[in-house]
């Protein structure tokens, strides 16, 4: 995490809203921009804009951009604001999108406005107040974060510190106090093991489902092409399942998504349907590419197109839809059939759905960690990871220091004096 | 004689003879004041220069042109580098050094150089100009004046030697201490805290059977501590190694009761890394023997420093548990080893040039700060020399941070944490040890003492020339050959296409720059230690560049000053804790503040907002 990072973070409240406000902030800020819109709008005018993803090239959203040459921004640095559309999918989209971007990152709890005082940017009418919020809000984090799973987390995580404590003290010891006999020199293959061992336990967990998804939901996709009953499936669903929240007007006018708890885990059914209605090659073409950005974000695909014809991917479930339709096409004999009006299948389906989202969701009873927290976590693991690899002590060293900074930027921070004085409690060293 | 200076250091001990000599290069006219003339240069404790960490900051003080480093290469009769086996980022030089050497060296030194002048005469207080001081009075009430005093009196402020069961006022064995200087440093409202230290007995060398115990040769290279010693001019001899036994325990803990530790008659925190023997009896009760050292003292006289029986238990228990060590059956304790137990100033009272931050014109350095060791207060005296320098001479100090140096490393832990036993360096204390290596000192620091105009002509002309020489290696290294051109010279890679700079394939532990001679490099001329630091920046490359990004947001954060008047407690959300060590240590930049024990993330957000807060309101007024 660099101060000199270009920064990006949702602005607004957390979606669905009407519109949601993503801030880039930092020296790339312009350049993402571009990649994304093409071009740079005139400074401080808003211009409307198709968001494209450089990479893939789908059409992402159409919205209003703003262009801030620093240092006369919120942040006193170069800025970026996107205006989208304030659905889950577009903004999650756009997100994506940026994260991608070489240099750019999300923005840490408070940063904008970190960078914005760092710039002297902050309005000193809005400073009175605002300390004690900023701290609140960091607070609230750093709380939430210990506080997981009833604190299993934060013990899990005080193990693992402890642990590299240890290994950290035994290397430090052979490196510092290695002309003193009193130190056992420490064994290369049992740090070795001890770090690999860390670091899987670390993997087990960084494996499991994102804690996000128990309040984003399991994001399951209807596909097909137009008229093959997604929005009849979609209707049946809604209908059967009285816990429906709301439907919400699509993030696009193209993209409806349906928040809906079954069994009590929430899900979110995507419909990409309305595609076909306007008729045009060119929003055709915009359509698909939608359906197809949806597809990847999904975590489960119902695909009641032709059978073999949806995306090639591991989330699909091929299901034969309409038994009740003139047009119905019959798929092979192992592949789940509903009829959504009529009822047969629904409850295999539903079953199916809660099933499958059992593996997604994560477990009310086992640690789960948010994107955030997995970041750090990833960054310890990576570090223990490679130690297996390496002879030399003072790069295992080196490597169990970034595991241990990586903790403590998930939980608070322990200091090198940490180290010493285990290092000083377990040997007698000293002439 | 002249009265009036620009600088006064008083004390020369290590830390007040750099102190004094790095000011008289940078042109200060300095007076360096002593209870005796022959007392300046002297090494109290053990007579080794250097080890890991020690090394680092021997090389650091060197790269400013300091005197250690030079001197140590006068005085060694033994070098050795420790960690030999490991990077070259923790290898530690380390060498004997035989006392009048080294203090005739120091002498040789100090004498040669212009601006200085020594004064012999016992300080008994400072001349205060209300809270600014002006000078010192000696105890025959003479007065000398200056811009600025440095402080390098050691442990002789109120300082208590224990033996047994006998107490004496004073700071090292035979010389009288500073007691009115101390309680006027009382007075002025430093804040003040004890620590103790202790020494071991010193063995009659003839008295040792030497055949008996394995022989501890001093290293074949030629490396000296300081790249002006262009070789190793002293005859060198070997140390011993004796180990205590099951007997030299039992003498110990039968007596326990009779060592100041633990009567309760000391109560001063020792140091961890460097327990008495009855300390390491006492908490690590499971082993049956220690290693102990049998180190000379110097080439002409008998001494021998036994190396980790610190203790301050009675003559007679001495002799007897050294009698039961091997090959110090017959041996005879010349003079006997004892605690001391002495003020400290509380170092966070300081700012990073070692400035007394509520008084003007006052510095402190050297064990009087809480350090041990002749290398962490030669380090300081160099620091506290330049900052008093740079005062005087209204320049910038020159801004070292944890990413540059060892030093930095003390000074920024001295004054943001406190002590709370002696300090003394170790390597796992810098956490950016991979770039601060002891053979890449001079590249690292040359050229910021160069800035500032500590190096004197002759070092000068020797750093320019060697950079232009690492320049000529950096350039030949730039060149990029294929993994065939490599692997032709007879060196294992991959045959995989692979093309880059021989800077880049130096990553490869099986490739070195000797073994490269043939593809054309012209580095014959160069000297070995040259090529080895570059060899070792390419080794470590991946690892520096991954830390860059981490400098990058220290050094963003050093740029936000809190100033010296924050009122932590006027904060909201920071704990009482916090409140306290902030107030203690009073951190002058945003990045130091985050380095204070206890100090969160969040509790920084709302210490930034306050002082953007209170900057604001100040332009305003």
């Amino acid at each position: 995490m660099s101060a000199g990072d270009t920064i990006f973070a949702l602005s607004s409240g957390q979606p669905p809203a009407a519109i949601g406000i993503i801030r880039i902030s930092g020296p790339k800020a312009s350049a993402a921009l571009q990649a994304l819109s093409g071009s740079l709008p005139e400074a401080r005018c808003a211009r409307l804009a198709k968001l494209t993803d450089p990479i893939s090239k789908q059409l992402l959203d159409t919205a209003l951009i703003l262009w801030f040459p620093g240092p006369n921004s919120a942040s006193g640095e170069d800025l970026a604001e996107i205006h989208c559309h304030g659905g889950r999918a577009v903004v999650r989209a756009i997100e994506t999108s940026l994260e991608n971007m070489d240099g750019l990152r999300q923005a840490e709890p408070g940063e904008f406005t970190r960078r914005a005082f760092t710039h002297g940017r902050m309005d000193l009418a809005e400073a009175e107040g605002l300390s004690d919020l900023l701290f609140a809000e960091t607070e609230l984090q750093r709380r939430s974060a210990i506080q997981a799973a009833g604190g299993a987390l934060s013990r899990k995580v005080e193990d693992w510190q402890s642990a590299i404590l240890r290994l950290s003290a035994m290397v430090e010891a052979e490196l510092d106090f290695s002309d003193e006999d009193d130190v056992t020199p420490a064994q290369l293959e049992m740090v070795q093991s001890s770090a690999a061992d860390l670091a899987e336990d670390m993997n087990t967990i960084l494996d499991r489902p994102r804690a996000e998804k128990l309040r984003e939901g399991v994001r399951v996709v209807l596909g097909g092409p137009p008229n093959s009953g997604k929005s009849t499936l979609l209707n049946a669903l809604v209908e059967r399942e009285a816990a429906i929240v709301s439907a919400i007007a699509g993030t696009t006018r193209d993209v409806i998504e349906v928040p809906i708890a079954i069994k009590g885990i929430p899900f979110l059914f995507i419909d990409t349907a309305g595609i076909r209605d306007e008729g045009a090659e060119e929003i055709e073409r915009i359509g698909i590419d939608r359906a197809r950005a949806q597809f990847d974000m999904a975590d489960i695909i119902l695909w009641l197109g032709p059978e073999g014809e949806g995306p090639d991917s591991l989330k699909l479930v091929e299901i034969a839809s309409r038994q009740d339709h003139p047009e119905y096409q019959p798929k092979s004999p192992t592949v789940l059939s509903v009829s959504p009006l009529a009822g047969p299948g629904m409850d295999e389906l539903v079953a199916l759905l809660v099933e499958r989202a059992k593996e997604i969701v994560p477990r009310g009873d086992e640690i789960s960690v948010n994107k955030r927290q997995a970041d750090h976590l990833a960054e310890a693991q990576v570090s223990l990871d490679q130690i297996p690899e390496v002879q030399d002590y003072l790069i295992i060293a080196e490597q169990l220091r970034l595991a241990r900074a990586a903790l403590d930027a998930l939980t608070g921070r322990a200091s090198t004096e940490d180290m010493l004085d285990g290092l000083f409690g377990k040997f007698c060293i000293g002439k | 004689m002249n009265r009036d200076f620009d600088l006064i250091v008083v004390g020369g001990g290590h830390a007040g003879c750099e102190a004094a000599a790095v000011a008289a290069r940078m042109g200060v006219r300095t007076a360096l004041v002593s209870f005796t003339k022959d007392s300046i240069g002297a090494m109290s404790c053990n007579p080794a220069i250097g080890g890991l960490g020690k090394g680092h900051l021997v090389r650091e003080v060197d790269a400013f042109d300091g005197l250690i480093g030079r001197a140590a290469d006068a005085a060694a009769i033994h070098y050795r580098m420790l960690n030999l086996s490991k990077g070259a980022a923790v290898q530690g030089p380390r060498v004997q050094a035989d006392r009048k050497l080294y203090k005739a060296a120091i002498h040789r030194m100090l004498d040669a150089q212009d601006n200085l002048s020594i004064v012999e005469g016992e300080v008994a207080s400072l001349i205060f100009d209300g809270q600014t001081v002006s000078g010192i009075t000696l105890a025959d009430e003479s007065q000398i004046t200056a811009a600025v005093v440095i402080l390098a009196t050691g442990t002789f402020l109120n300082g208590k030697l224990f033996q047994g069961e006998e107490t004496v006022a004073g700071g090292r064995t035979g010389e009288a201490s500073a007691i009115s200087l101390g309680q006027q440093i009382r007075d002025a409202g430093l804040p003040i805290a004890r620590l103790k230290t202790g020494t071991p007995p010193r063995i009659d060398g003839r008295t040792i059977d030497w055949a008996t115990l394995p022989e501890q040769p001093s290293d074949d290279d030629d490396w000296t501590m300081s790249p002006m010693s262009s070789r190793r001019d002293v005859p060198q001899i070997f140390c011993a190694v004796s180990r205590t036994s099951a007997a030299t325990h039992d003498i110990i803990r039968d007596n326990l009761d009779r060592s100041p530790l633990f009567s309760g008659a000391i109560d001063a925190q020792g140091p961890r890394y460097c327990p008495s023997i009855e300390d390491k009896i006492h908490r690590f009760a499971d082993r049956d023997s220690h290693q102990v050292f049998l180190e000379p003292e110097g080439l002409d006289t008998n001494l021998v420093y036994p190396n980790g029986i610190s203790t301050s238990l009675p003559a007679d228990v001495q002799e007897a548990f050294v009698r039961t060590m091997d090959g110090l059956s017959k041996a005879e304790i010349i003079v006997p080893g004892y605690a001391v137990e002495y003020d400290h100033i509380d170092p966070r009272a300081l700012d990073r040039s070692l400035k007394v931050r509520d008084l003007d014109g006052l510095y402190c350095a050297g064990q009087i700060n809480g350090t041990t060791g002749y290398e962490e207060a030669a380090a300081q005296g160099l620091i506290a020399g330049i900052g008093a320098a740079c005062a005087i001479q209204r320049k910038d100090a020159p801004q070292l941070d944890r990413g540059t140096s060892y030093m930095a490393v003390m000074i920024d832990d001295l004054v943001l944490q406190g002590v709370t036993e002696p300090y003394r360096m170790l390597t796992a204390r810098a956490e950016y040890r991979l770039r601060l290596r002891a053979d890449n000192a001079t590249t690292r620091l040359s050229p910021v003492a160069a800035s500032i105009g500590c190096l004197g002509d002759e070092r000068r002309r020797w750093f320019d020339d060697r950079q232009s020489r690492r320049a000529r290696v950096l350039e030949e290294l730039e060149t990029v050959y294929s993994c065939e051109a490599i692997a032709d010279q007879g060196m294992e890679v991959r045959r995989d296409g692979t093309k880059q700079s021989l800077f880049d394939w130096l990553r490869f532990p099986n490739i070195s720059i000797a073994a490269l001679k043939d593809l054309g490099l012209s580095v014959d001329d160069l000297d070995t230690g040259l090529l080895a630091e570059v060899e070792e920046d390419a080794r470590y490359a991946p690892y520096l560049q991954r830390q860059e990004s981490e400098l990058k947001d220290l050094r963003a954060n050093e740029q936000i000053r809190l100033g010296d008047d924050l009122d932590y407690a006027a904060i909201a959300g920071l704990s009482n804790e916090m409140v306290e060590r902030l107030n203690g240590a009073r951190p002058e930049t945003l990045a130091a503040a985050s380095r204070v024990r206890g100090i969160t993330p969040a509790a920084l957000a709302a210490i930034l907002v306050h002082a953007r807060r209170r900057e604001a309101k100040n332009l305003a007024a």
